[in-house]
């Protein structure tokens, strides 16, 4: 009998196209995010008003993943930008793969951002990466304080928090200072941001993340690609 | 070499697999297939996979979806080993390693609350034993 040192991802497959994809998206300063919460946490929501909020010449597009039907992609259609809708059939995550084919035919040079709206599941999407530069959780007021901690793996990948229908907060018996302090338990370092696509709180704050991560993005290709 | 993923085993066979721990599964089985490639005379009898505490991964249903996966294939006789990898913290300030319970970050020696996950995100394959 032989024992053979391995040590590879399991998921390597997955990985090595991950890899790529970031790689494209570092040369292009494009930035990737992939948001991931539980079903109705309001993830198109969230997508509609920040499409919504986008100037008209904005180079973004996004991709969304469900089980079945064209759904969201009609929702999301109605704001000019490009988007495609990946059905999985039964696949509970989108991977690398489905996000390489599906912007086959985009032309990523033209983005500045791409948007991963991922299926609705707490648990398997963690565990593919998808090439994106952050991870983003949603957890609405409507669920319990205590997913963080039945649900740690997400909540230690995901770099930002959006604690989503907060304008529910009078009417629900949710304790949005526990839920806060469950997903800093499981990760100390995470961002966190209150938001409501009903009011509108919170969107300026999420907003401008968003355009400091872009900024980052594109920051990282002016010192890649300056001389030295 | 891919793993037929239409096994008559799985009721979802047409749209993939639905379940987690299975696509997991048939991702093992794959780099088993790969490494018994590189050893034709001989036969894969073990594979040995970490499963860290943070990756989402649960034992029983991948164990599960291994032993459907291959029953009734060559490979049935392929032990999927699976080795539990708890979080472990360092502590920023004293280095401290800490195996971290009940999601409680603080370095229990100095008792600094910014310390780092060192190990329990782990979703690798570790080792394979071949009869040759």
């Amino acid at each position: 009998m032989n024992r053979i040192e391995v040590e590879k991802k399991v998921l390597n497959e997955n990985q090595v196209l991950a890899e790529q994809l970031r790689e494209r998206y570092r040369q292009l300063g494009v930035l990737c995010i992939n948001l991931i919460s539980a079903p109705g946490s309001g993830k198109t929501a969230l997508l509609e008003r920040t499409l919504q909020r986008m100037d008209k010449g904005s180079r973004v597009a996004v991709l969304t993943g469900d089980l079945q039907t064209e759904n969201d992609a009609k929702r999301l259609a109605k704001f000019g930008f490009p988007v495609k809708q990946i059905t999985t059939g039964g696949t509970c995550h989108l991977d690398a793969r489905m996000i390489g084919k599906h912007l086959a035919d985009w032309k990523l040079e033209d983005l500045d951002l791409l948007i991963v709206e991922n299926v609705g599941n707490l648990v398997c999407p963690s565990s593919y990466d998808l090439g994106e530069d952050a991870k983003i959780v949603l957890l609405s007021t409507s669920e319990g304080e205590d997913k963080p901690l039945k649900y740690p793996s997400i909540f230690f990948k995901a770099e930002l928090m959006l604690l989503t229908k907060i304008d529910l907060l009078p009417y629900v018996p949710f304790n949005a200072d526990v839920a806060r302090e469950n997903a800093r338990r499981v990760h100390p370092q995470l961002e966190i941001i209150d938001v409501s696509s009903t009011t509108g709180e919170g969107l300026d704050r999420w907003m401008e993340w968003l355009r400091a991560r872009q900024e980052r993005a594109k920051a990282k290709l002016h010192t890649a690609t300056a001389p030295h | 070499m891919a793993v037929v993923l239409r096994s008559r085993h799985c009721p979802f066979a047409d749209n993939g697999f639905p379940m987690h721990e299975l696509g997991i599964a048939a991702s093992i089985l794959e780099s088993v297939q790969a490494e018994a490639l590189r050893h034709p005379a001989g036969r894969i009898t073990k594979v040995g996979v970490k499963i860290g505490e943070l990756s989402g991964v649960d034992r029983d249903a991948l164990q599960f979806g291994f032993e459907v996966l291959v029953k009734d294939t060559e490979w049935e006789p392929v032990v999927l080993d699976l080795e539990y990898i708890p979080r472990v913290q360092r502590c920023s300030k004293c280095a401290h390693e800490f195996r971290m319970t009940e999601f409680d970050p603080q370095c229990p020696q100095c008792g600094e609350f910014l310390t780092d996950c060192i190990g329990g995100e782990e979703l690798d394959i570790a080792y394979m034993e071949v009869d040759e």
